[in-house]
């Protein structure tokens, strides 16, 4: 086989020549090219239902890569200067799980933020791990959870040697960044994995002057949205493998639940991604950045919002700041964030990421028009001055230790009753609860409930948060331990 | 040989008119600005294959654009104007003494370098000494600016490629704040013929019904437009179009239109129940 370049997209070309040999299909999907289903074909398009086809020998297959996908994942390694990378179509959430399936069992102990995705939780959850939670700091003027310091870091190491990984947020949702580089030599030297969420930091691999990556910072793996700032589509995703992974354990641990038909679609979306990220990246995320850059200057200008950036590092729980995030802490026009949110949403067609009591996000990848960051810029200006006041919101904490009774697994599968949610202080829970986004849970499963807990989930439902996590779909019930 | 110029106006209908010459024809970094000669309609500016304007029948867009709030208020003194790149309104505006500064803010330059070329019909006027010329985005120009402006005419492409920004709920906002209190806003307004257009119709009006006092409709006859009936708004803080309506003191400045006049004024409030009820559907 002749060597293959960052220009070639092996899954995406024999996903094109497959398409031009006009195979006839007596297999799945049954729509058949969208022929079977024409209305779905109209509004998709036809390019993409033929793209959507079933494994075969020309296309390989995600469960036992051994020819283009196996080509593609070897590329996108290079790409991302990691050993092996496996492609991943259930969404980052399976790639966390896998992560943390990967490196250790029930019983076992990793050490991790209390603000990490709940997908982390979840993996507790099926392989029956306990957490072991460092505090990551909170700034309270804007009422985010930071990183986590290195100090905190070395202090659960020594309380908890027996631990088997650490999980770092790289970076958070927010854009805060801990010093991997330091807790990787750290982790290593207790004989600890190193794994980082890297929902939010693919561009970390391409763009000029980001935050240290994990693979770089030699971190053992790391799950990468590939479709939040990547380009690829949603719930496509890549996990990497740094040097000492068994990476035949790691595909075991994927195929326990990831699906046997793995979209080509979304396959061909990561191949196609990665190429133009290798090719384009450094062009994508500086422009990225310039527009970030000028929207926090405009937006800090309007007065009253804060969109905060570089200036909240301090080389510890913010060691760096992702340079990317647009971030605007709304409390001193008066509103909370989730309530700009609303506003931009309902009243001026702008969709952003999320908002929360006290802080709004934009997600800004590059493929913005100029006009279109004036727009979100001259909206806010609308806001403050159609809905702004100048009694600055009252802030709730934001950061509730938690107190830990159970571990995840266990709360999870005990038997349980179901509580109203008001008066569940001093019942341990059995599932999470989390505003979503941004998908941090505010209780997780074996932690106690407390009333400032209660407390703060009344709150945000009552500025609109979505809450969400709950078996009762308007979380007004909680299941608890009997 | 023969050669037409087409313009798409919906799915189903196409717009032809047959073409002399090619003047000039070049991309800037927002459209692809193109003048032809024609035999009908004199010189024609396209935007990304758009009609813009002819030199035939640009007289009736100016003069409604200009001489509509100038008649209700005789007194305005500063005026901000957004796009209008070929100069039509500024010619129109320079006419009265009274007018003391225009700034006018479009965000493509090569737009007026063509028309200052190729156009001297509409851009005659654009060394007038009350003018000032801003080359950015019309959003962000208009976001600085608070009860600085008696007028502000929107002279805008349609609300898809760069003139987007200018049909959005929080651009009128921004140029409400921009007004002083009995300022005016002037915007295209689109037309409320063929059914996308007419969406956008509705969408600008329920944008601007939503932050002005006053927000009112008037049309006029465009033939070149995609189905020749076209339409301005007039949005104030409180002043109404025809019931303040100056008509002698404006015919006793003398101007002279070809289209325009004070009758005219105020007939073109007068909307077709259909448009009526397009723009009650909000």
């Amino acid at each position: 086989m002749e060597k293959l370049s960052q220009n070639d997209t092996p899954i995406h070309e024999a996903l094109k020549k497959h398409c031009e040999q006009r195979v006839v299909h007596f297999d799945v999907p049954g729509h058949k090219g969208g022929r079977g289903n024409k209305e779905l074909k109209y509004f998709l398009g036809e390019q993409c239902l033929k793209a959507d086809v079933n494994s075969m020998k020309p296309l390989d297959n995600l469960c036992h890569p051994v020819s283009v996908i196996k080509d593609a994942q070897r590329l996108a390694a290079e790409a991302f200067g990691a050993e092996e990378v496996f492609f991943i179509v259930n969404g980052t959430t399976a790639a966390v799980q896998a992560m943390v399936m990967s490196v250790c069992k029930a019983g076992e102990k990793i050490i991790l933020p209390r603000n990490v995705h709940r997908s982390a939780i979840n993996a507790l959850i099926l392989c029956g791990a306990i957490p072991v939670y460092v505090d990551p700091g909170v700034n309270e003027e804007l009422g985010i959870p930071l990183g986590m310091s290195v100090s905190a870091v070395k202090e659960a190491i020594r309380k908890n040697p027996d631990a088997k990984a650490i999980i770092v947020n790289n970076p958070t949702y927010y854009g805060v960044c801990s010093d991997i580089e330091e807790i990787v030599k750290i982790a290593h030297a207790h004989g600890m994995k190193l794994l980082a969420d890297e929902a939010h930091g693919t561009h970390f691999y391409f763009g000029e002057d980001m935050p240290a990556s994990a693979m770089k910072a030699g971190a053992d793996m790391a799950a990468v949205s590939m479709h939040k700032t990547g380009g690829s589509l949603t719930q496509s995703s890549f996990l990497l493998c740094g040097k000492n992974v068994d990476s035949g354990y790691v595909r075991q641990i994927i195929n326990l639940t990831q699906t046997t038909s793995g979209s080509y679609l979304l396959l061909s979306s990561l191949d196609i991604s990665r190429k133009n990220l290798y090719l384009n990246g450094k062009d994508i995320f500086k422009r990225t950045v310039s527009y970030t850059k000028y929207a926090r200057e405009e937006i800090n200008a309007i007065g009253g919002y804060y969109a905060f950036g570089d200036e909240l590092t301090d080389g510890d729980t913010v060691y760096k700041f992702d340079p990317t995030k647009l971030s605007v802490n709304t409390r001193n026009i008066g509103l909370a964030g989730i309530e700009v949110y609303d506003l931009l949403r309902d009243e001026y067609d702008i969709q952003i990421e999320f908002g929360d009591l006290g802080n709004i996000l934009a997600i800004v990848s590059g493929g913005e028009r100029e006009l279109e960051i004036e727009r979100l810029i001259s909206a806010l200006s609308e806001i403050k001055r159609i809905h702004g006041t100048t009694k600055a919101k009252t802030l709730n904490q934001v950061y509730i230790e938690p107190v830990i009774k159970n571990t995840p697994h266990e709360a999870f599968f005990a038997e349980k009753k179901c509580v109203p949610l008001s008066e569940s202080a001093g019942c341990v829970s059995t599932e999470c609860v989390m505003c979503y986004p941004p998908g941090i849970p505010i209780i997780a499963p074996g932690e106690l409930i407390t009333d400032r807990i209660v407390d703060y989930i009344r709150y945000a439902k009552e500025m609109g948060c979505q809450i969400t996590g709950t078996e009762d779909m308007n979380v007004q019930y909680i299941n608890v331990m009997k | 040989m023969e050669l037409w110029f087409t313009e798409t106006h919906t799915e189903n209908v196409r717009f032809s008119i047959r073409v002399d010459r090619q003047v000039v024809s070049e991309k800037s970094k927002y459209q692809e600005i193109a003048v032809f000669d024609t035999k009908e309609f004199g010189r024609v500016l396209t935007l990304d294959g758009y009609i813009m304007l002819t030199e035939k029948d640009e007289f009736i867009y100016h003069e409604m654009i200009v001489h509509v709030p100038m008649a209700v208020k005789p007194d305005i003194k500063n005026v901000l104007i957004i796009g209008a790149g070929d100069g039509g309104t500024v010619r129109e505006l320079t006419r009265y003494n009274t007018v003391e500064n225009i700034d006018m803010v479009e965000i493509d330059e090569e737009v007026v370098k063509v028309c200052r070329k190729y156009l001297k019909k509409t851009s005659c006027s654009l060394d007038d000494k009350r003018l000032n010329i801003f080359y950015e985005d019309g959003l962000k120009f208009v976001r600085r600016k608070k009860n600085e402006y008696d007028l502000i005419i929107v002279d805008s492409t349609d609300p898809f490629g760069p003139g987007e920004g200018l049909f959005t709920k929080e651009f009128y906002g921004n140029c409400y704040q921009a007004l002083n209190e009995d300022g005016i806003l002037i915007n295209q307004h689109e037309s409320p013929y063929y059914s996308e257009d007419a969406d956008s119709m509705k969408r600008a009006h329920r944008n601007i019904a939503r932050v002005f006092d006053v927000s009112e409709v008037y049309q006029f006859h465009m033939p070149t437009y995609p189905s020749g009936h076209w339409l301005f708004g007039f949005s104030s803080k409180g002043l109404d179009p025809v019931k303040d309506l100056k008509a002698d003191e404006w015919n006793r400045l003398g101007l002279k239109t070809g289209y325009y006049n004070t009758d005219i004024h105020k007939g073109a409030f007068a909307l077709p129940n259909y448009v009526k009820e397009l723009l009650k559907d909000e």
